[in-house]
């Protein structure tokens, strides 16, 4: 049985870990991976997936599903689901999708696997791989009915481009009164200034121990030396000292650059999420006990506001020379 | 006005740990009230005063001892608790779990359901919209700002764009984030009175429920095996003694990273 991959969509463009996440699935080979794509006025996307591994694109086109709310998406899952049958569907985890996967388990009575960072066939049966509490242990996952629903961790694949055609066709779908009860007032458009920190390869990130909008400098400085992009935690963007674009965390964007260089972070569960797949990862926080040290490769612990901006100096004389 | 919070009691910080027997989470240590719960109590207990009159009920499922997370929650100052309580739930996965929970809130009635944003045992941001569904109410998620007039609610999501404003009329399931409030602590009088207030137990016979369709029997996940995690290779930790700039820097030219 084919296996259905929920491509996101945001401000026209479909979203990376969504378009990971179908890699991944053509990747393990088997039957056919199919993308589907819910939205008002989103046809033109959906060729695009075809170079990421889908051979084949369900649309449904209804301005009904034009706000980015779950419930719709339910309605809609289900009824594909139900009609064409699928092994799996699998989703690249976000607000969103976790709701529409949720939602979606609770309608089909069907096994939902979250926070998985990978996902494999073993003696022919799906296996996905979840490290768990705090990542001190890997849990190996299954279902036992169909379909097997899967939400996977923020940027665990990359999307790779195989260059592919994908058939494209328009579906109908029905959607509940009670799922079209919430409305959608205002939208947030994300307001981008220079590249995203999706895709910078190096990311330096600001958290609360910078003490100050102000110190966001010293981040800009070493992240201009290194030739990389600022991020911010969440909780300084709510306290409005640095732009929603540059957020990474649970509600924010997920990266996973070469280096990820974190000041005054903690590393909250939220901010995690969001930036644990990062190749290296270097924390700078002068409490010992801070949890990024954790999944940190060097942690220094110290105050950033002496250690960064020698580091900024010791990063431009190497590039200099 | 009335309000149903679910909560959840998840092990605390150092006695988590996965039972290698049965592959679950070991829950026999010691307990406490989910940290992203408390915030959904808050929420109610700010919301039921604003509108001067009201309820706010938790539920929960769990063992017996779960009892004391719901008296946490009760001597911030909710009204009443209800939890479920069964040893054939033992097991449940989402769909279960869903399942079992929406059948305590149906009996409620409330206007508003609440739940926090995920449960620091499990991680998964899930039960919300599972819930809803099973309910056929509207749901949002990630609320980080709620307001209720007139029969709806309307309230702030935070997403990875930005803050979307989305109006549901009630009854409505809303799962809200952690950047909500503060939740109170408990007084001693909230303490001392959390004992007085109704606190209901129930078994899946009380809800009318087929213990076959839930618990491990009724769950459509399973785990398989328990392994070390992936190693995330050499971990170095130092003290700053001026010497941290040239150490990182080091550190990133070993990685090519410059």
């Amino acid at each position: 049985m084919p296996t259905l991959v929920f491509l996101e969509h945001h401000d026209g463009e479909l979203q990376k870990g969504s378009l990971g996440v179908l890699s991944k699935a053509a990747s393990l080979g088997g039957d056919e991976v199919v993308g589907v794509l819910l939205g008002s006025g989103v046809g033109a996307l959906a060729s695009g997936a075809g170079r990421f591994g889908a051979t084949r694109v369900l649309v449904a086109d209804d301005p009904a599903l034009e706000a980015p709310l779950p419930q719709p998406r339910v309605d809609a899952l289900a009824q594909i689901v139900r009609v064409r049958g699928f092994d799996a569907v699998l989703f690249a985890s976000s607000v969103l999708a976790a709701d529409v996967a949720a939602g979606l388990a609770a309608r089909l009575e069907a096994g939902l696997n979250w926070d998985l960072t990978d996902l494999e066939r073993e003696d022919g049966k799906l296996v996905g791989k979840r490290p768990a509490l705090e990542d001190s242990v890997q849990v190996d996952v299954g279902w036992r009915t169909e379909p097997r629903l899967a939400l996977f961790r923020s940027g665990v694949f990359d999307p790779a481009e195989t260059g592919g055609a994908a058939d494209v066709e328009e579906v109908s779908v029905e959607l509940e009164d009670f799922s079209q009860a919430a409305k959608m007032l205002e939208q947030a458009h994300e307001e981008r200034s220079g590249p995203s920190i999706e895709d910078a390869e190096i990311v330096v990130a600001g958290g609360r121990g910078l003490g100050g909008p102000e110190s966001f400098k010293l981040c800009e400085e070493l992240a201009e030396a290194l030739g990389g992009a600022v991020a911010a935690t969440r909780a300084v963007v709510d306290a409005g000292w640095y732009p929603y674009a540059a957020q990474v965390g649970q509600t924010g964007r997920s990266v996973s650059p070469k280096l990820y260089v974190a000041c005054g972070i903690s590393g909250a569960i939220q901010h995690k999420v969001g930036m644990q797949s990062s190749n290296t990862i270097v924390a700078i926080n002068k409490d010992p006990n801070a949890p990024i040290f954790d999944f940190s490769d060097l942690g220094v612990v110290g105050d950033l506001h002496q250690i960064v901006p020698k580091l900024t100096e010791l990063v431009r004389a190497r590039k200099g020379s | 006005m009335k309000i149903a919070v679910c909560v959840k009691q998840v092990p605390e910080g150092a006695s988590k740990r996965i039972d290698p027997g049965t592959k679950r989470l070991d829950r026999s240590g010691e307990g406490a009230l989910n940290p992203f719960d408390a915030h959904a109590v808050e929420e109610a207990l700010r919301l039921r005063d604003e509108a001067g009159e009201g309820e706010v009920v938790v539920v929960s499922m769990g063992p017996e001892k779960a009892l004391d997370s719901l008296r946490k929650a009760l001597a911030m100052g909710a009204d009443r608790a209800v939890l479920v309580s069964d040893e054939a739930l033992a097991g449940s996965d989402l769909v279960a779990t869903s399942a079992v929970l929406a059948k305590a809130l149906e009996r409620e009635q409330a206007d508003l359901v609440l739940l926090g944003q995920q449960a620091s045992d499990s991680d998964g941001a899930v039960l919300g919209a599972a819930v809803a569904d099973r309910l056929r109410t509207p749901m949002f998620s990630q609320a980080a700002e709620l307001k209720v007039s007139d029969g709806s609610i309307r309230g702030k999501r935070q997403t990875e764009f930005g803050y979307d404003v989305i109006e549901a009329p009630l009854p409505a399931v809303v799962a809200v984030s952690d950047a909500i409030n503060e939740p109170r602590y408990p007084s001693l009088k909230g303490i001392m009175g959390a004992k007085k207030k109704p606190q209901e137990t129930l078994s899946l016979a009380d809800l009318g429920i087929d213990s076959g369709g839930v618990g491990e029997a009724g769950s459509k996940t399973e785990v398989y095996a328990l392994s070390d995690p992936p190693p995330r290779g050499d971990s170095r930790k130092i003290e700053d003694d001026g010497s941290a700039a040239q150490q990182i820097a080091d550190f990133l030219a070993e990685k090519r990273l410059i």
